[in-house]
């Protein structure tokens, strides 16, 4: 009978001999598998958050490794964990990955300790993104809330890069005070050469402080919005994602052109773990990002 | 799908050639509880006469063969200041003799999850082809409601699933490899008389059942009563232990942790089964949590089982084998509570 009890042997199946490709998402291949990279350079931005500049190793996955804008990779830290981490470059920088970390947990934690030249484990991207293309020809209003201001460097670059497909391009960025506000020597950049309308807030200034004080909300009654043309891409904590989505909906926004990327804890980022599940949902794989119309059906979302 | 009729003897038989020559997981009475009810688990076998075929239900389910309480997922080495990652997946031929329908299905639906969609899972998927099921027919168990959401028969997902005819096993084969395993035995092809009898057994079972779980328009309910009081009432009542999960044959929720070996020359990351019901279970960094309350965590529970694997594969989770309702320390269970919404949707 041992003839008919053959053994499967699951690593010889042929699509798990070709390199692990993770845009591939229903091929079978080694889930776990993590590409190696360096941490190249690391930009302290404050006291909890740095940039971390990261490089894939191995040419042929620095090759392979391509993102849209939105999407978040799990960085491996090994002995330690992992942790979910959107990504905050460029999708155009092939192989180098930009990654803003706050110090939160164990993790993060450890990754403020790593020195340039350390290696650390990345698989991914996953989830959702943001709709570039579709945004072509139109105004983008992008929104961001202390450490929101990480995803979308990433759409903010694609749109720099490509700034003729874009109309007008609006940025608006809230912060608890002065020192929190990341990413200071790069304004001048966006503003300039990135033609980017950049409008800044604090909710409490130091005394050198001379632009907006208030909510990030105050920001949105000092611009023009032409509600027909304008897609919205907003991150930040959610109560403040819920006042700006409900105030761009008053000005006449439709909910299916706002965007949001939520934060969830995740273990696995493929829709196995659970962690990340809003009611339903699994955030990795029906998100990060998702319209304010989804948003507002799911539970416990906000 | 083919069927057959092997005698009991020759069953027998069978089961002590296999026996010989891979691992067999099966029922067998491990002890009895205080109400004198025996207590089965699926645990391997060596001989023929400690497999319990005629058991009512196990405590645990025999998910733990398919994704275990806790895994391996890699494993790091260091040296000279770098690190390599191996992987490894386990999967060692064997048979699983007894399985009832409502845990077929369930392994139906984590293939779905696991096996399936974005991301096939190659930990689950070796251990899932690597496995032979010999399902078997049963007259309802005690609190079982596995009719009321369709999972008391089962169509696919097994080599052979047999049904008791007395002296005899009716059975259903689902797999070329099921096939060629009957070939090495005496059957014989179906006659009228097996099939009348057939259906007279699936008949009696159909009629035994005494749970009934109204799942008409659940998933809509569970949405409209989301903040209904039913789910503050039976909150109170749990205990955030977890228990629940951990006997489920379809939750398939877990943690990943890293740890360091005592010399600090390698690690393992590690996958470990979990429940929605422990409290730090939707906690994120900065310690916010986004279900704090025992609650909020309960209903998350029912949520997924009843509305939200719905909306992803048109089905739900849950099998209606009773395990969690039988498990619960606090006396929750799944009719119960699902009574109680239908009763706060009339009111």
């Amino acid at each position: 009978m041992k003839a008919h009890l053959h053994h499967f042997d699951i690593t010889r199946e042929e699509s798990m001999l070709l390199p692990v490709e993770f845009h591939r998402k229903t091929r079978l291949q080694h889930v776990d598998k993590a590409f190696k990279a360096e941490i190249t350079r690391i930009v302290p931005l404050t006291d909890m958050e740095r940039l971390y500049q990261l490089r894939i190793l191995d040419p042929g996955e620095r090759e392979r490794f391509t993102f849209f804008p939105g999407q978040f990779v799990m960085v491996d830290v090994p002995g330690f964990g992992e942790v979910p981490i959107s990504i905050s470059s460029s999708p155009s920088s092939k192989g180098l990955v930009e990654l803003c970390i706050r110090k939160a947990g164990l993790v993060t934690g450890v990754l403020h300790k790593a020195g340039q030249g350390a290696r650390v484990g990345l698989r991914g991207p996953f989830g959702t993104f943001f709709p570039m293309e579709q945004m072509k020809g139109k105004n983008v209003l992008l929104i961001a809330g202390g450490l929101g201001i990480a995803p979308l460097r990433a759409p903010l670059y694609s749109i720099i890069e490509n700034r003729p497909d874009y109309n007008t391009v609006h940025l608006l960025y809230g912060a608890r005070d002065q020192s929190q506000m990341l990413f200071g020597y790069q304004y001048e950049q966006w503003r300039r050469v990135g033609d980017v309308k950049l409008h800044l807030i604090v909710e409490t200034p130091d005394p050198c402080w001379t632009g907006e004080v208030g909510r990030i909300t105050a920001l949105l009654e000092k611009i023009r919005i032409d509600p027909d043309e304008t897609y919205a891409i907003v991150c930040g904590p959610p109560v403040m994602f819920k006042f700006v989505c409900n105030r761009l909906s008053e000005l006449g926004l439709p909910m299916h052109r706002m965007f949001v990327s939520l934060e969830r804890r995740m273990h696995c980022g493929m829709g196995k773990c659970c962690r990340c599940n809003i009611g339903s949902t699994y955030t990795c794989l029906d998100g990060p990002v998702f319209d304010y119309w989804t948003v507002m059906n799911l539970k416990e979302a906000i | 799908m083919l069927f057959r009729v092997i005698t009991k003897e020759a069953f027998r038989k069978f089961v002590n050639t296999l026996l010989s020559e891979i691992e067999i997981i099966a029922p067998r009475k491990v002890a009895t509880d205080y109400t004198g009810r025996s207590i089965y688990h699926y645990l391997p076998v060596d001989r023929f006469e400690d497999v319990a075929l005629d058991y009512d239900t196990t405590r645990f389910s025999a998910k733990t063969y398919f994704t275990p309480f806790k895994e391996n997922l890699a494993s790091y080495s260091f040296q000279n200041g770098d690190w390599t990652q191996s992987i490894r997946y386990r999967g060692v031929t064997r048979l699983i003799l007894g399985l009832h329908a409502c845990d077929i299905n369930a392994l139906l639906k984590l293939d779905k999850v696991m096996a399936r969609g974005p991301f096939p899972s190659p930990h689950y998927i070796a251990r899932r082809k690597n496995t032979l099921i010999i399902g078997i027919d049963h007259d309802p168990c005690a609190g079982g409601f596995c009719r009321s959401l369709g999972t008391d028969t089962v169509t696919h997902g097994f080599d052979l699933f047999l049904t008791d005819l007395g002296d005899r096993y009716f059975v259903a084969i689902d797999s070329d490899r099921g096939f060629s395993m009957l070939q090495e035995v005496e059957n014989t092809e179906v006659t009228e008389d097996d099939r009348v009898e057939y259906s007279a057994v699936r008949r009696r079972i159909a009629k035994g059942f005494t749970t009934h779980v109204e799942t008409h328009n659940l998933p809509n309910i569970l949405d409209i009563e989301f903040e209904s009081p039913v789910w503050a009432k039976w909150g109170a009542k749990c205990l955030s232990c977890g228990t629940c999960a951990m006997v489920c044959p379809t939750c398939y929720c877990y943690g990943v942790s890293q740890e360091f070996s005592m010399d600090f020359a390698s690690a393992r990351k590690n996958k470990q089964l979990y429940s929605c019901n422990l409290y730090d279970f939707a906690r994120v960094a900065g310690d916010h949590n986004f279900r704090a309350r025992t609650s909020t965590r309960l209903k998350y529970r029912y949520y997924h089982q009843h509305r939200g694997f719905v909306e992803t594969y048109n089905e739900p989770m849950c099998v209606g084998c009773n395990r969690c309702g039988n498990a619960c320390l606090a006396g929750i269970s799944p009719p119960e509570v699902i009574a109680d919404l239908h009763m706060e949707e009339k009111a």
